[in-house]
């Protein structure tokens, strides 16, 4: 075998990260996938593709996304300094809207006159309705009606926003299903309708795709590293459903050794009970989504539910790209449970005046973990993947709170 | 296809049962079409799944597929979804699914067998494990959903080389650019998805398929089995006029759910039921002039 040299040049031809990725989807959607990946690899030599993108990630979405000193937290914990990649800022409030820019305008190059989405959470869902509305596109969207129910705000923002919100009743009623879902309109609609598939995830060449959307994120955090402290972070940290943000944050600086980096799964009730979302640390390699990657399933191969408190990680898959980094031991990957999510979303809440996602809260749990016993020269960044707002009923509801 | 690709193409192959490709000789001797039926293994309960298989046959069943259920069925609509939930719920596995076919064999050594499904489950099982007891228990074929040319190497080429049929499916997507490479490696027959959609949903014109199957004879001399759709006895009928065999399956499975109780729980009457309909497609099959 060759020697590793980078660890940035993946996927190959067939969409693979070493043993995972590949397109493992019916037939019909076959000659779409294939179109879609020479659509994206003619964009990707486009300069008129990158500008548009360019020209919408600065004057509507809001980016660059501040680096943010987290003073309190960093004298909170006593160790190491942390920053916050501020993705939450973002129109819509998360790091979404980096993917869905990218994908509508690959959607409208194509010439598709319909979008169709998959949700868990509502904020990927919310997004895709957002560029919908903005390039006048029909949007339809698959959301699980467990999900539904627990997501109220997000569903009413996507209907404001033109979108049509479709309940998923098949399965486990959640973002697994909203993705069979979204998939069955695919098939059957294929001439028309783009899938803005929501996360780093699903048959080549979305993975790659997603990734390299969202990878403005790490990129980004390069430059504003430098100009705050003179040179790169020292940890990364990131939480982990699909893994978009993460990968988003990590890839770009996947080849600097010397930077650690953790990614962090939902541990829901804890990893020894049958009540998480942690794919590689709970699960094992399978297919499902027209990739191959870490799966929760029983011994017969069927798909077990996934569960986290936070309804954006309750997915009982990853994308293939981590799986390969977790088995060739480039990325850490950890977990935190619904408890200390809890914890850490209140104390980011109390000390810098930030309430996070639920999402992130679990990044957090990880950098309170580590940072008091790191000397006060190391650099963190953690990718503050989404703002709060979205769950403060299930904060309460957890709380004992009535709102 | 050239004599080059069909020769690599058919490198890596071992002798398979022979039992599909006898049916389909003794169809066209007959001069008629065949009707493929698919149940889920295991739908509503392994038990009566069990005797409406064995039962199939004799009711007009030339073929039979067998849905290997599975969580996640991405191109299947909502009777097949659901069947092959209620399969899983009744505790059927891929192992139970496997002694349903040895069971049907030791009553039926000519109807051939292809099970259908998606790939994790096979996956878990274990593909070299897989192949030998499918083999061993009188498996014919596979059809994997999920499972494109593109992904050959993971069951398609290995299940040759164990002598079972891999069955593959071509859509109105599949343009004429990209059906060498899906008949490549196909074997048995080719099962032709009349419309872009999942099972049990939409029918396809008999304008439409008339010309479909015009352009796959053109690429293949394989049997041609056309299916999704396919409700009714006229349907079953025009398909078999045109093609080598009609294939039904949510109209059967659907028969199922109608004769369920609230529970899910087979009602008395099931398997007659759906036999009743096997039967009056049969029948429509049989009656159509080719």
């Amino acid at each position: 075998m060759s020697k590793v040299n980078t660890y940035r040049a993946g996927p190959d031809e067939h969409g693979h990260f070493g043993t995972f990725g590949g397109r493992f989807v019916a037939e019909t959607l076959m000659p779409l996938i294939l179109e879609v990946e020479r659509a994206y690899d003619a964009a990707k030599q486009d300069p008129t593709f990158a500008a548009e993108l360019a020209y919408y990630l600065k004057h509507y979405v809001g980016r660059p996304s501040p680096l943010y000193f987290a003073e309190r937290l960093t004298h909170h914990f006593g160790g190491a300094k942390i920053y916050f990649k501020r993705e939450e800022l973002n129109h819509t409030g998360a790091h979404k809207i980096n993917n869905c820019m990218g994908q509508i305008v690959l959607a409208k190059r194509m010439g598709k006159t319909r979008i169709i989405a998959e949700t868990g959470a509502g904020q990927h869902g919310v997004a895709t309705a957002t560029v919908c509305a903005l390039f006048d596109l029909p949007c339809t969207v698959y959301m699980g009606e467990t999900d539904i129910a627990r997501q109220a705000p997000n569903v009413f923002r996507m209907k404001l926003l033109g979108a049509e919100v479709v309940p998923v009743k098949s399965g486990t009623r959640t973002l697994k299903d909203a993705m069979n879902e979204a998939l069955r309109d695919w098939v059957a609609n294929v001439d028309s309708t783009f899938y803005i598939i929501g996360t780093a995830a699903g048959p080549h060449p979305y993975p790659a795709m997603v990734r390299d959307f969202q990878s403005v994120i790490g990129d980004e955090v390069r430059e504003q590293i430098l100009e705050a402290e003179g040179r790169l972070p020292d940890s990364l940290v990131a939480c982990i459903g699909g893994g978009s943000n993460a990968i988003g944050l990590f890839h770009p600086f996947l080849d600097e050794s010397e930077i650690a980096m953790y990614g962090v799964e939902a541990a829901g009730h804890g990893l020894e009970t049958d009540k998480h979302a942690a794919s590689l640390t709970g699960g094992r390699p399978g297919v499902l989504h027209g990739n191959r990657t870490y799966l929760l399933q029983d011994a017969d191969g069927q798909i077990q539910d996934a569960h986290s408190i936070s309804a954006g990680l309750d997915y009982p898959g990853i994308g293939p790209e981590h799986a390969w980094l977790h088995d060739i031991g480039r990325i850490t990957y950890v977990s935190a449970t619904d408890q200390e999510a809890l914890e850490a979303f209140q104390l980011c809440a109390r000390l810098e005046g930030i309430i996070p996602a639920l999402e992130p809260s679990h990044a957090l749990v990880q950098v309170a973990k580590m940072a008091g016993d790191l000397p006060k020269d190391h650099l963190i960044v953690m990718n503050m993947s989404g703002r709060g707002d979205k769950d403060i009923f299930t904060v309460a509801d957890q709380l004992g709170t009535k709102l | 296809m050239s004599a080059v690709a069909a020769k690599s193409a058919m490198a890596g192959r071992a002798a398979d049962s022979g039992r599909i490709a006898r049916r389909f000789d003794a169809l066209r001797a007959a001069g008629r079409g065949g009707l493929v039926t698919f149940v889920t293994a295991g739908d509503p309960d392994p038990e009566t799944s069990r005797a409406l298989l064995k039962a199939l046959p004799a009711a007009g069943a030339d073929l039979i597929e067998i849905g290997m259920p599975f969580t996640d069925p991405m191109a299947d609509g909502p009777a097949i979804q659901a069947s092959s939930l209620r399969a899983l719920k009744a505790g059927m596995t891929l192992t139970r699914t496997l002694a349903l076919v040895r069971d049907f064999r030791a009553d039926d050594g000519e109807t051939p067998i292809i099970l259908m499904g998606y790939y994790n489950p096979i996956d878990t099982y274990g593909v070299d494990r897989f192949l030998s007891d499918a083999k061993a228990a009188g498996v014919d074929g596979l059809i994997v959903v999920d499972l494109p040319p593109e992904e050959d190497e993971e069951l398609c080429l290995p299940a040759l080389a164990a002598g079972i049929n891999f069955i593959r499916l071509a859509t109105p997507t599949t343009d004429d650019r990209r059906l060498p490479a899906v008949l490549a490696n196909t074997s048995g027959f080719l099962y032709y998805v009349s419309i872009a959609g999942i099972t049990g949903t939409r029918s396809a014109s008999e304008v439409d398929l008339q010309s479909a199957v015009e352009r796959l004879r053109r690429h293949t001399d394989l049997p041609l089995a056309i299916g999704f759709g396919i409700k009714t006895a006229a349907q079953a009928a025009a398909v078999a006029a045109i093609a080598d065999a009609a294939v039904v399956g949510s109209a059967f499975v659907s028969r199922i759910a109608e004769n369920l109780d609230s529970e899910d729980r087979a009602r008395p009457g099931l398997v007659d039921g759906v036999l009743q309909l096997v039967s009056d497609l049969a029948t429509g099959v049989r009656g159509a002039k080719k």
